[in-house]
Formats: structure tokens, sequence, C-alpha cells
């Protein structure tokens, strides 16, 4: 409601970042501050999702705390790793943060130490919170000596139970109200220190700490420059393939590269950091933290045997779950939606309903006409993206669990050696996995790959996979037109799984040998394997539910516009003589409703062939001719493209055989069966039908996957990629079919 | 010098030598695989790669291509 009335000026809310390594229990800490404020977007251009919450201070301010990505360094090779450097400094555009809440894992001391000694030397102000301590027990540090050494105050925290909650905020609010120093534990060699002095004399005013801090932080100048230094020195080497560019002024990339350091000179300042806490921490950390029931559950989850059987079981019930038990959620929000419809309708126009061969001519009636909008095309858009609802969350439910448990990581290291003959990542498996049921949900979950490279050769792969909306349209195909017993029958079903899934492993390969983005040798495999928690379901709700409703605000949004376009292509142009007289009359005259029902769903197949869609359909019939297809079938394909499943219902319409027709509708199925072409030949032979179901199979008919994948890579030049090879592919493949088979006479 | 992908199953080196290519080898330096520094490989995956080496008591997988990088002293480390 009243949500950004405080944004006066001169009066800015208190902004506090929260920094750490993955797996250190930030997001659980961010939740725990935030409550139920949280507000979750996109930092602009990239699918880096940007957490904002509310904490009111011990002192009475109410303060933004945002979470920033999990990161184990700030030198920008990564997205995530930019975004968690601009709001640590406040460049781009993030504000500068009063202070920075940075996790330290206790069980993890060193490695996330690191990432602090980094934030420390930029000058901005810390606030250690060290979190794990119920899974380090007496392996834990003394937080009042390990806050003397670091230079900033350390709280122990438990999320979970909120201890150590009020003195963190109590230390925060020292630190947002202390100096500003830069807090550094080395000394740069000459030649570094000449190369950072290079570096900082070419910084931009908005870069210099007296201009973000209002006040010069000479240190933390040079740390600054010391960044850019190691950023972009790292980011020439494009061996990790992230297509995204530094964004660093000109002037400082010239003078990082006129500062020209020796290769291997910019290792020092990690080094020096590392030989910093390497001399200092053992004083304070007694012994390493247990590890053995992590490794004890590895030994089986990670067994030559038994690891492949879990992984299977697990793999089965996640495919389950999206393909089988979300089906009742599913069709509850069709009937739902189809149920709004219908009441709609009946409470805007109740006379029409009653007379069928009023269905005859009313069509150009204002009345009618806002009906079918209202009734078609929104609340069926709206229906066409709420149907993806429940395989999102249940999708991102496991994902959640599986992720924050620890295994998802292992699922990547079980199955790196089998996708990476392919050019994947390892954690592509699951994403592909869930392209089975549906590419949407399948699409998103690409985000657990760091990587931008990696995440956007699944995204192109993975509508590849024999989704669920295929199979009506397969199933409908082959019981018309395949001959041969239920076992031929059963076996080409089998046959278009293998085909789709060799087909998405071909593709990446493919591509990731010609595509410029997508190329890549040898990308480094390298993740962390956490040790083994129990979730809290409270964050994992959390996610899923954030996941779901960035889906139904951006993606959404884009499904329901295409499809009211595409309802509207497929009912207009309307005639206002419509009602063929032919049937009025012979209506009038008819005895019973299935008879009038015959004329209304015959005037029906009419009109959609003299529609827009009807007439491309006509358009393009010299196009997919080669295919096999005439123009019939092209209408299907061109409705098809709002969801492959409405091929079917499109076809029965143009068939007149009503829009209600399903894949087991025989007088639909019949109707394909003895359709005849102008010469009176048989217009669908088994070969039409086998290209048609290898034209599905590669075709992109689906705008949602093309609105997600728009989503997902923030660009339209992906989508368009996809659908164009996709289509592409489609084409030459169903023609390939076609031609090579009458060629060796099949008809 | 042996390299961390000939390192036993179980057995634990220490690093000497990090090389590679820039990125990759500042990665590892940044989490704390330093010259010096205590590794272990834990498991193998079951199809032989990649490798499960501990560091500094946090795990990560690694290919066995990018352990061949990692020089490594066989004699356990303190």
């Amino acid at each position: 409601m009243a949500d950004d009335d405080d944004d006066k000026p001169g009066d800015r809310r208190p902004m506090i970042v929260l920094a750490g390594n993955p797996n250190v229990g930030k997001t659980t800490l961010f939740n725990a501050l935030t409550g139920l404020s949280a507000k979750v977007s996109n930092y602009p251009g990239i699918t880096v999702e940007r957490r904002v919450g509310r904490v009111t201070l011990p002192d009475g301010r109410v303060a933004d705390l945002c979470d920033l990505p999990g990161t184990y360094s700030l030198n920008a090779r990564s997205a995530e790793e930019q975004i968690a450097f601009d709001a640590i400094v406040g460049l781009a555009g993030e504000p500068v943060p009063d202070a920075a809440i940075v996790c330290l894992d206790a069980t993890q001391l060193a490695r996330s130490a690191y990432l602090l000694l980094q934030i420390q030397e930029l000058g901005t102000r810390c606030v250690v919170a060290l979190t794990m301590v119920d899974e380090a027990k007496s392996a834990t540090p003394d937080p009042k000596a390990l806050g003397a050494l670091l230079g900033c105050e350390v709280v122990a925290v438990t999320a979970r139970t909120r201890t150590g909650i009020p003195e963190l905020l109590d230390a925060v609010v020292r630190a947002a109200h202390g100096e500003r120093r830069a807090v550094w534990t080395w000394e740069p060699d000459p030649a570094i220190s000449a190369g950072i002095a290079a570096v900082r004399a070419a910084l931009p005013d908005a870069w210099m700490t007296r201009t973000r801090f209002g006040t010069s932080v000479a240190r933390g100048d040079d740390a600054l420059a010391l960044w850019a230094l190691s950023s972009i020195e790292a980011r020439a080497d494009s061996a990790h393939g992230d297509a995204d560019e530094l964004d660093v002024p000109a002037a400082v990339r010239t003078a990082v590269e006129r500062a020209d350091l020796p290769e291997g000179k910019l290792d020092a300042p990690i080094l020096a950091r590392w030989a910093f806490l390497d001399r200092e921490l053992p004083r304070l950390v007694a012994k390493p933290p247990d590890r053995t029931r992590t490794e004890r559950i590895d030994r089986v989850l990670l067994h030559r045997i038994f690891g492949f059987a879990v992984f299977l079981g697990v793999m089965a019930v996640v495919f389950m779950s999206l393909f089988a038990w979300s089906k009742p959620a599913i069709d509850g929000v069709d009937s739902l939606f189809k149920w709004l419809g219908d009441e709609l309708r009946t409470a805007i126009a109740p006379a029409a309903s009653e007379e069928l061969c009023d269905k005859l001519t009313a069509s150009t009636d204002a009345r009618t006409i806002v009906t079918d909008f209202l009734v078609d095309g929104v609340i069926g858009g709206v229906g066409a993206v709420m149907v993806f609802l429940p395989q999102i969350l249940l999708l991102f439910l496991f994902l959640g669990f599986l992720e924050d448990c620890g295994y998802l990581a292992r699922v990547a290291y079980l199955m790196d050696r089998i996708m990476r003959t392919m050019n994947l990542h390892g954690r592509a498996f699951v994403p592909m996995l869930s392209g089975f049921a549906c590419a949407v949900p399948a699409i998103m979950a690409t985000r657990t790959m760091e990587r931008r490279r990696d995440r956007i050769l699944t995204m192109m792969v993975v509508p590849l996979m024999t989704c669920s909306a295929r199979l009506p349209v397969y199933t409908l195909v082959i019981a018309a037109l395949i001959p041969g017993s239920a076992a031929t029958q059963a076996l080409l079903m089998v046959g278009m799984y293998l085909f789709s899934v060799s087909t998405a492993l071909a593709a990446a390969w493919i591509m990731s040998r010609t595509v410029q983005p997508l190329k890549a040798k040898r990308l480094p495999f390298l993740i962390e394997l956490p040790p083994y928690r129990l979730p809290r379901l409270r964050d994992v709700v959390r996610m899923m539910w954030s996941k779901s409703s960035m889906f139904l605000r951006e993606a959404g949004t884009v499904i329901l516009v295409c499809s009211i376009a595409l309802w509207a292509l497929l009912s207009f142009p309307r005639d206002p003589t419509d009602g063929h007289p032919d049937r009025v009359a012979a209506c009038a005259v008819a005895d019973g409703d299935e008879a009038k029902q015959a004329l209304v769903d015959a005037e029906s197949g009419a009109r959609l062939a003299e529609s827009y869609g009807g007439r491309l359909g006509h358009t393009v019939e010299p196009v997919l001719a080669p295919l096999g297809f005439d123009w019939k079938i092209d209408i299907g394909i061109i409705g098809a493209f709002a969801a492959r499943e409405v091929f079917v219902s499109t076809l029965g319409i143009v068939y007149s055989v009503g829009g209600e027709a399903d894949e087991s509708s025989e007088p639909l199925r019949e109707a394909l069966r003895s359709a005849k072409k102008p010469d009176g030949s048989q217009a669908y032979t088994p070969l039409v039908g086998l290209s048609l179901m290898i034209f599905f199979a590669l075709a992109c008919q689906c705008m949602s996957t093309l609105a997600v994948v728009r989503r997902e890579t923030r660009s339209w030049r992906w989508p368009a990629f996809l659908f164009g090879y996709m289509t592409t592919l489609a084409w030459i493949a169903s023609m390939l079919v076609y031609q090579v088979g009458r060629l060796l006479g099949f008809g | 010098m042996p390299s961390l992908a000939e390192v036993a199953l179980g057995q634990q080196a220490t690093v000497r030598e990090v090389s590679g290519a820039r990125a990759f080898r500042r990665r590892l330096l940044e989490l704390g695989l330093v010259p010096g520094v205590a590794v272990r490989v834990v498991t193998i995956a079951p199809l032989g790669d990649p490798l499960r080496i501990e560091v500094r008591g946090g795990q990560w997988s690694l290919r066995r291509s990018e352990a061949a990088q990692i020089d490594v002293d066989p004699a356990p480390h303190g």
C-alpha cells in the first residue's frame, strides 16, 4: 500500500547490505532479519535476484537490508560478483551502504573471512555475523578475539532461534555511526603499488571515496584500483565464457592495460590475504569442525551403486511430481478458468446460450465480441499463465529442498562426466529432466548454474525435450494415422522420447562448438559440495514463492498478451453477413440439438478458415507443403503456438467436430483418417503423420517458452535464436522425412 | 612433480603450485587452494571423474583435467 512514501530526499533510509559466501546460512539470516517484508526483483539487464527487506534498528530507524548474491570473492568474474561488489562500494546505481553484515561460517572460518578482508580493504563498515555456530560447536572461535583480530565487531547468531539477532543489530547501529576506514592486513610490493597508483589516478570522480563516502579514505581508493586491476585482468581470459561485459569506465580500462603487471603478479594480494589468515586464525580455532556425518551420508549417496540408485529414485520423484502429481492441480486450474469463462458468458449474454441456431449469426454483435474477448482472450490467457503454476511451485519446492540440504551439488558431481561430453554443466541435468514435463519451469531451473553461458546453452536445448504438451498431439496422430498394433504405436511413442533426448544432446554439442557466446572448450567445473544440512521449510517456501511470483509478473504478462493476440488472430475478421445462409436455413428446420450443433460446428470451422489466422494458414501452405501439410494442419500449427496441445482443439474446429475435441476424440480421428486432398487421394498418410510428429518434436511451438527465455536472458535475442533454429531444424527434418519417405514409396 | 590428479583416493598432499588459465587459477587461489595448504582426495565420482577434494575443511568437485594443473607434494601435510 503506502510503500515508497518514505523516500523523501535528504532523509534516506539507512542501507545495510548482507554479504557472504554461498552455503553459510545467509538467506536464513536475511529471512530472520526482514520477516515478511522482503521484495524480490531483478537487477537491470541480468537474472540475478535483488532481495531487499526492511529491518527495524534498535535506534528506532527503519533500514533497507539488501541480500547480496553469495560469492567467494569480489573480483568480478561473474555477474553475481559484480553485483556484490557494486552494492558493497555503492557504484552502478547502488546506494552506498551505511554498513555491511558479513556472514562468516564458523565451520569454514578462513574461507569466509577471505571475503571479509576484501570488503574491509574497500573501506566499507563491517559487522560480522558468525553463523553455523551450532554446527561448529566447540570449534567455534571466540567472537571477541576474532573481532579484535579482524578489526570489526563479531556477533555469533543462530537465525533459527533468533539468538544473537538483537546484539547483531546493536553492532550494526554502532558500525553505521563509526568512522570510515579501510582495513588492510597486508602491504603491496612496489610493483603492485605502482600499478595501484596509476589506476587510482584514472578513477572517475564518482568512484572516489570522497564522492561516495563524503570523506576521503586513501586506502579505500587503493582497494578500488586493485579491484579494477584484478577484475579486468581476470576478465581478459574469456575462458569462463561469460558474455557479460565488465562495467568499467574506459579511462580505468586504459590505465589497467598500461600498468601491464607481469603475469602472476596479481596473485600476490590473494596470497598475502591468505598468509594473514593462515598466520592468525589457527590461534582462534582449536580444531577443524566435525564432518563425519556428511562423510557418512556421502559414503552412501555418492557410492557407485547405491549412489546412482538413490539418484535415480530422487530424480524419479521429481519427474513424477511434474509429470503426474501436478496433473490434478493443472486440471483444477483448467476447469476453474473454464468455469469462470462459462459463468461470465452466461452473465453477460444469458440469452445467446439458449438457442443454438443464434450462434450462427451473432458473431458481430458487440456484446458477443466483448464476451468472446473476455472469455476466450482474457480469461483464457490468464488461464494459460496460471496453468504453469502447479509445476513451477512443485519444481521449486523440490529444487529448494535439494539445494538447501546439499544434494543438488552432488547431482552435478555425479552427472558431470556424462553432461560434459555435450559441453553441458553437471547442473544442467535437473533442468533437462524437468523439460520432459514442461520447458517453462525447466528453463527457470537453469538459475542453479552460476555461469551465464551454461544457463543459456541449457535453455537453448531444454525445449527440445518431449514436454507433456506434445503428448496429446502425438497421441492423436499415432491413433489416427499410424497403422499397426498397440505395441507398434507404443514403440513409436518411446521412439519420440529417445529422438528428443538425442536431438537435445546433439544440439548442445553442436551449439557449444558453433554459436559464438556459447562456444567454450573445457570450461572449469568447480562447485562446492556443502555439508548436508536440514533445510528450513520457511526458506524453501519463500524461495518457491518468489520464483513463482516473478514468473507471474514477468513471463506471465508476455504470455497473456500473446494469448490475446492469438485469440484475435483466430477470431477476426468477423463478417457482418456471417452465418452462411444455407446453414441458417438448415438450422431453422433442423431436427434436434445434435443436427443444430453440427451446423454450428461447421460454421465455426468456416469462420476459422476465414480468420486472419486461417488466411495465414493458406498463405504459409506453399512453405509447409514440402512437409506434407495442408492449410488445415497449418492453421492447427498456428493455433499450437499458444500451447502445443491447442493443435488438437484447433483441428477439431477446422474439421467441424467442435472445439471441445481432445486427442481421444473418435470423430476427430475419423475426420483426419478420411480427409481427402482436392484430387481425392488420402490427405494424411502415415508418412504425413510421422512428418507432423517430427515437426512438433523439433519446432519451438510455444510462446510461453519464448516468454520465459526472454525473461531469463533479459533479451529478445535468445528467444529469437531459439525460435529460429528450432523451427528451421523442424522444417528441414520434416521435409526430409516426407520427401525421402515418398521417394521410398511410403505415400 | 605429481599433480593433484595423481593423488590416490583418500590420500593427502600439499599444494606446491597452481597453474592453468589465469581466471581459473585466481579462483582456486581465492578459495584458499594456495601453495602450502593440505589437500585430500576424498572420493572419485562413480564414473571416474570429477574428484571430490577437501581443502581447509571445505569440499569441492574438481575435474581431473583441472586437478592436473595443481602440482602437489605427495608427502602429507605437517
